[in-house]
Order: structure tokens, then sequence, then C-alpha cells
């Protein structure tokens, strides 16, 4: 029973506030350092593609963006199956919170490939594989955000887009076969080999750095989003009214 | 029938919140077997919700039901079939004519015979519209049609919407005396009404919610 | 304790026939979804090229694009009509399976939507100069790709329920997760038309309608319970 006092108590909206408050800045000052260090490493450090020239630098945004929108899209499917199988608010307002930032990244993976595609490919746009499957995935987040805006309820809106997200993450890995199933009929291997069978370290360090940084970046993320989504469902709870009140005393007195 | 005897209805300090509103405060119910209860209050007062709840469709925040001492939450399926519920709408198909929503209705249940619901419709006064599809029924005889569909269902607890809605005065005599046999034979009736129901003193318990 | 004394598979089979029973006292109802398609497959001639080998070379795509817009706009229909006169509640209250009774609502809903598709198909394609030796591939293939859609249609259809806009959100939940059907059933009619075997997507279709079979009931059941909240 431990485990689950423990458990509600963190799932109650005043302390999830408070913690989520608290741990803004661990997230939030590795995140700044680490993608301050890869994209310093990416960008300057590392030597250019024999192959691609400066252009490949935009892979030390591109790669993590993509790794992000599909971690976001799990996050979101898994915080919303508990959210749904054990009546846990927070765990859609963690849910709620995910979404906007994957749709992010996903938009910004898709907004890097296709300035990569420019000198590359000669165009904006082709159809990859990889490219087409997050095209698809930035929709899944968009059905999602349609579907939650849809309800008044804040409950119904969390459960209803709980069931989507979960069929939704079933799907995501059908998509990615299909698609690259239909693309590898359609066109010949892709030029983006990425990292072809050995990137030297000075390419690769830096792209972890970054992995982590943006990792950390959606940690931090989340956690001023989960505060909002907090202070959304309980505007009218004592807690907050207490705690406005004593924020409006404290401000008064200085 | 078969276990009127152990009919037992308990809403365990129910909490419910629709929205920002906190409809439901600590409600504490309890019903017997054999009770006619008479659900008052003013609009919004949350006895719509209240029956839904009951009926498992809404889920307090806090507190549970429990039915002949079990929480329903652990047997769903059993509870629904213990149960009968009549809603705001009748849940009749227009195209299909009365006898057809009865026999999809109370089929899903158990077999029914036509003859029984034959006879019930006869009973509601609806027998001459057996035949018909619904939607050229008047109102008071859809609402007859589809309390029809809770006397044929078998269940022990009546969950009862305003069922006197567009019922003649006649109608709602018949209905609340149709209730009433239902409680003297073991069963359990929540009914909602905004109208005072007409019955001897001490056959219906009146419940007001504020 | 009392159990409803209705097998649930007898339980089943009357949900499904009291849906057909339904759709064929308003007969025109089940036409539109089989017009819409024929008129859909008319625009792509007119916007692009009456030229026959460029036809022919877009039959497939065609065909498939029409055929799912098509089952799209019917998925309005499935739950909409029932929630507006109690009967779904009514059917969350029977102590029978949910999620098999939705099934067979679903199951009815595509023998009146994608049915009528599968026959229509054929004429569309032969339209478009396909050869008619690959007809017996597009039928399967549309068969077993609305009956999919319609599974995960259903889902979709049962979350929009309780929302406030309605056909346009639909679409917007159901087709980046149908985007898999298209792609295999596409290929195995371009495959069928270019004279190959289309063994190998066929079969991944049938992969996908078995998932679908097994997963999505529930999921409908879950949604519809929410929508009633």
């Amino acid at each position: 029973m431990g485990t689950w006092t423990w458990f509600h108590k963190l799932s109650s909206p005043p302390h999830c506030y408070r913690i989520a408050g608290q741990l803004i800045p661990w997230f939030a000052i590795p995140a700044a350092l680490l993608i301050v260090a890869g994209i310093y490493g990416g960008l300057v450090r590392a030597p250019a593609d024999y192959q691609q020239g400066d252009a490949f630098r935009i892979i030390y945004v591109h790669a993590p963006a993509a790794w992000l929108s599909l971690m976001c899209y799990t996050v979101m499917a898994v915080a919303a199956a508990v959210g749904l199988v054990w009546r846990i608010k927070l765990a859609h307002a963690l849910a709620a919170a995910t979404a906007p930032i994957g749709a992010s990244f996903a938009l910004l993976c898709l907004a890097t490939g296709s300035i990569w595609g420019k000198p590359m490919w000669g165009t904006w746009w082709t159809w990859d594989a990889r490219l087409t499957s997050q095209l698809i995935l930035l929709f899944l987040y968009l059905g999602y955000q349609a579907l939650r805006s849809a309800y008044d309820d804040i409950g119904k809106a969390d459960r209803a887009s709980a069931v989507l997200a979960i069929v939704g993450v079933v799907n995501v890995p059908i998509i990615h076969f299909s698609v690259n199933w239909w693309n590898s009929l359609h066109q010949g291997s892709t030029v983006l080999r990425r990292g072809g069978p050995a990137m030297p370290a000075s390419m690769l360090v830096p792209l972890i750095l970054c992995f982590f940084g943006f990792t950390f970046l959606y940690a931090a993320l989340a956690c001023v989003r989960v505060r909002a989504e907090v202070l959304r469902r309980e505007r009218n709870a004592h807690w907050l009214q207490d705690l406005a009140g004593r924020r409006g005393r404290t401000e008064s007195a200085t | 029938m078969a276990d009127a005897v152990d009919a037992h209805l308990v809403a365990d300090h129910l909490h419910l919140w629709r929205g920002q509103r906190h409809v439901l405060r600590g409600l504490y119910v309890e019903a017997r077997a054999g009770e006619f209860i008479h659900l008052k209050g003013a609009n919004g007062t949350g006895k719509t919700s209240l029956l839904r709840t009951l009926a498992g469709f809404l889920w307090p925040e806090e507190g549970e039901i429990r039915w002949c001492g079990q929480p329903v939450g652990q047997d769903r399926d059993g509870y629904a079939v213990a149960m009968a519920y009549l809603g705001h709408e009748n849940a009749l198909k227009g195209d299909l004519t009365a006898l057809e929503n009865l026999h999809y209705a109370t089929n899903l249940r158990h077999a029914t015979p036509q003859s029984a619901q034959r006879a019930v419709l006869e009973r509601l006064g609806v027998a001459a519209q057996a035949d018909l599809p619904t939607r050229v029924l008047s109102a008071g005889q859809k609402r007859r049609v589809a309390m029809a569909r809770v006397l044929l269902s078998r269940a022990t607890l009546w969950l009862l919407d305003e069922p006197f809605t567009n019922l003649d005065t006649q109608g709602v005599t018949d209905l609340a005396a149709l209730v009433a046999e239902h409680t003297r034979q073991g069963g359990i009736a929540l009914v909602t009404s905004h109208a005072a129901i007409a019955l001897a003193e001490g056959q219906v318990r009146e419940l007001v919610l504020a | 304790m009392i159990l409803a004394t209705t097998a649930p598979l007898r339980a089943a089979g009357l949900v499904l026939r009291r849906d057909l029973a339904l759709a064929f006292r308003r007969w025109e109802q089940v036409t539109h979804p089989v017009v819409f398609f024929l008129m859909v497959a008319t625009l792509f001639p007119l916007a692009l090229n009456p030229k026959p080998s460029l036809l022919a070379d877009v039959a497939a795509g065609v065909v498939w694009v029409s055929a799912l817009l098509s089952s799209m706009l019917a998925l309005e229909t499935l739950y909409r009509a029932d929630v507006e006169d109690g009967t779904l509640e009514q059917l969350t209250l029977t102590g029978q399976p949910l999620a098999l009774l939705l099934l067979a609502k679903t199951v009815a809903h595509w023998i009146l939507s994608g049915l009528p598709l599968v026959l229509a198909a054929p004429v569309v394609a032969i339209a478009f100069g396909a050869d008619a030796a690959a007809n017996a591939v597009l039928m399967t293939a549309i068969a077993l790709g609305t009956a999919v859609l319609s599974l995960i249609g259903s889902v979709g259809a049962a979350l929009t329920l309780g929302s406030r806009r309605g056909s346009v959100l639909l679409s917007l939940l159901v087709l980046p997760l149908i985007m898999p059907v298209l792609i295999f059933g596409a290929r195995a009619t371009a495959l069928a038309m270019h004279g190959e075997s289309a063994e190998g997507p066929l079969w991944l279709l049938g992969a996908l309608l078995i998932l679908a079979l097994t997963l999505t009931p529930f999921a409908s059941a879950a949604a519809v319970r929410i929508s009633l909240e």
C-alpha cells in the first residue's frame, strides 16, 4: 500500500503543481547546457561531411526532433492509458501537456527535413519514407488536438482523447512499416543514409549531446505545461485560491 | 425476480462533478425491496444525474454504489440485467413498429414471446398501436411503449426519469399503480417527477434533492 | 445472480438484424455512399486529362481514394441516430458484452456502406480502362479495406459522439489511421492491374483486418461509454 499512498499523494493537484515547479530547473539547466554544447560541437567543431558538405549539420536539430516527436506520442499514449484505467486526472494532464510539444517537434522535424532537402534533392519536399511517416504522425497529433478541443468538458475530452491516443500508438508502427514498404516499391533507397557505417566521433558526440539535451528540454517543457494544465483544471479549487491569496499578500507587502 | 427478497441498493456518499459544478455532494440513498422512491427537487438539483449515476453512465468522483451488498463496478453486466432504466429519450426507432421495438429491446436480455409483448402493450393502453411504426404515435403513446420495455425487462430495480411526461391524467394514475405493483412484488423503483404521485399514504417515500 | 439469458452471439445477431431492417426501410440512404463514390471518381478525368494511358495509370489510386472518402462519409451515421433516440444507452444496459454488440452494428454498417462499394468498384475501374482480369483482386481488396475502415471508423465515430463538431472532425481522426489500408489496398490493385501477383499486399490487408477485429470493438465500447457520461 505504501507505493499507492505515495502515488496518490503525488497525483493530488497541489502536490503535483509544487513538485513540477521544483523539477523545472533540474531539467531546464541540463537541457540548456547539453543543447549549447551539442550545437557548438555540431556546427563549429564537427568536420563537414565529405558528400553533403555543411548541409548535413541540420541533423543536430532534425534527428533529435524526430526522436522526440515519436517519444512524445508514446509518453502521451502511456499517460492516457494510465489515466483511463486508473482514472488519474494528473496522467490526463500530462497527456494534454505533451501533445502540443510532440506536435511542435514533428513540425520542426518536417521543416528541417525540408530545408535540408532543398540543397540535397533540389526540392523542398520529396515523398521520402521518413518524411511521409513524420507527416502522418503530425496528422495524428492534429487529430488528437482537434478531438480534445471539440469537447467542452475537460473530463470527457481527457477520456475520449485517451482512447484515440491508444488506438494511434498501436497504429504508429503499422504506419511506419506500411510507408517504408510503399516507399521501397516506388523509389530507390533514399539519399539520406544517416551517418553511414562509421560516423566519426567528432560528429557523433554532439549528436548524442543534442539527443539528451532535447529530451531534457521536453521534460522541462512538460513540467511547465503540466503546471498550466493543473491551474486550468483546478481554477475553482480552494488550495489554488489560498495560493493566489498568499502570493497577493506577499506582493502587496513588498 | 429471482432474488427480489435480497434486493438492496445503496448509494454511499456520492460526490459527482459535472464540469465545474458539484452536483451530488455526499448523497446517501438506500432503497430496500418493496420501496417506491419519488425523487423530487427543483431543476438542476441533480435528479437526472443521480439516476444516470445509479444506472452506471456517470462515475462518481467519490463514493460507491452497492447492489445487494456488492459494488456495482465488480459485476457491471449482472447489475445491468437487474436494472431497467427509462431516460428522457424513449429509445424507440421511429421506423420500427411498437412490437418490433419491443422485440429487439427485450430479446437482447431474454427470450420474450410476442404474446407477452402484446399483453403488456394492452395493459398500457397501446394495443391498437402495436403494429404501427412508432413515429406516427403521439408523444404520450411513445412514452407508454417505452414503459412497456421496462415492464418486460424482468428487472428488479427500476430507474425512471420523468416517466409521466406527456401522459394524460388517467395514464399518470395507471402508471403509478403499475410501479406500485412492481414494488409490492419486491421490486425497487426510483422515480423522478415534478408532479405529485397520486398514491395512498405510505406507499411512496419522497426524497427531496436540494 | 440473474444474468441475461440470451446468448451473446444471438444478441449480436439481433442488433445486426435490427440495423439492417432499419436501413431497408430507408433504402435511399444506403445508395448515397455509392452515388458519392461514382461522383468522386468522375471528378478525376475532368480534373486531370481523359487520356486513356494516364487514366489507366491512376485507376487504382482513384478507386481507392474515392472508396475511402465515400465510406468515411457514411461513418457519420453509424451511431448518431442511436444516440439521439436513446437506443445506444439502452444497448449498454442489456448485460451483453458491449464490444460484441457494437461489432454487430459495425458489421451491419459495413454491409450497407462497404459491400455496395465492392460491387461498384469494378465499374469505375473498367471506366478508367483497367484490365477486367484485375477485378477479383480489386473486389477482395476493397472488401478487406472498407471492413478495416469501418472498424477503425467505428472508434472514431464513437469518440466524436459527445463533442460539438461532427463530420470534419471524424475525418481528421480517422484518415491518418487508415493510411496503411490505402497503401496496401491501392498497391494490391495496381499490381493486379499490371498483371502481377497481388498476394503480398492482400495478406497484409488481411492481417490489418484481423488486428482491427480483435482490438477496435473494445476501443469502440470504451468510447461509447465515455460519450454517454
